[in-house]
């Protein structure tokens, strides 16, 4: 995922990786990415949890404001808004 | 989070084994609209397609191939043939939108949260081993295809 990561930046599109598997993620490297509290399989979290998944993407898109450079990481954590 | 003991003990010889590539330096591209205004597309590793492409195949090195998924496509017809056991695909085969998050993108779109949904979306499968052909071939190819889309941002659902 981090290639495709790099392909899209290098031609000026801004990626942001949600992930639910440190190690990888620090060997792959996604410039700007979320941290989620779930298991592989399940980046947005358990099915059919629209409020949860809604707010996953909203703080996730926070990540663009970060200046740079990457990689930028954030955690998401469920406990923060319920 | 997941750790390296959620990974079957063949799947962590190979993590220990193997050395990803990575671009050096980490492309960054730091200027673009606001998300109010940004167009989003979602590119998967999650193995999804519609029923009537052509599976993702197990082959050496990985299949470096990609599925394009049109926004009006029902996320339910969706399926998924990514041939890897190391992820529970249950959750993504129970809500789509675990992987392509397309009706949660639509919602935020409504509400003014994000400019707009991108025409189309993009699915690979993970688990490529040998990504030569990845990053010379079809890696850019998805991003210029985005690109003629119109796409600001994407966003990045590994499995």
């Amino acid at each position: 995922m981090g290639l495709i990561a790099a392909a899209m930046e290098e031609r000026g599109i801004r990626t942001v990786c949600l992930s639910t598997f440190e190690p990888i993620m620090d060997q792959v490297r996604p410039p700007r990415w979320m941290a989620l509290p779930y298991p592989l399989g399940f980046p947005l979290g358990p099915p059919h949890r629209p409020e949860l998944q809604a707010r996953i993407l909203r703080e996730a898109f926070r990540l663009l404001e970060e200046p740079g450079p990457g990689p930028v990481r954030r955690e998401y954590d469920p406990e923060r808004d319920g | 989070m997941a750790t390296l003991s959620d990974l079957s003990l063949k799947d962590r010889l190979w993590y220990h084994r193997y050395r990803f590539r990575r671009v050096e330096p980490l492309p960054w591209q730091a200027q673009g609209p606001a998300v109010e205004r940004c167009k989003v597309a979602t590119v998967t590793t999650a193995g999804l397609h519609l029923p009537d492409d052509p599976p993702f195949e197990k082959v050496k090195g990985g299949d470096y191939s990609y599925r394009m998924v049109p926004l009006d496509a029902p996320l339910t017809s969706l399926v998924c043939s990514h041939p890897s056991g190391a992820w529970d695909r249950s959750g993504v085969e129970a809500d789509r939108n675990l992987a392509l998050p397309l009706d949660r993108l639509r919602s935020l779109a409504e509400a003014g949260e994000i400019g707009e949904v991108a025409p189309r979306h993009v699915s690979f499968q993970g688990s490529i081993t040998a990504p030569l052909r990845l990053v010379k071939q079809t890696a850019p190819e998805v991003a210029d295809a985005l690109i003629h889309d119109g796409v600001d941002v994407v966003l990045l659902t590994p499995v």
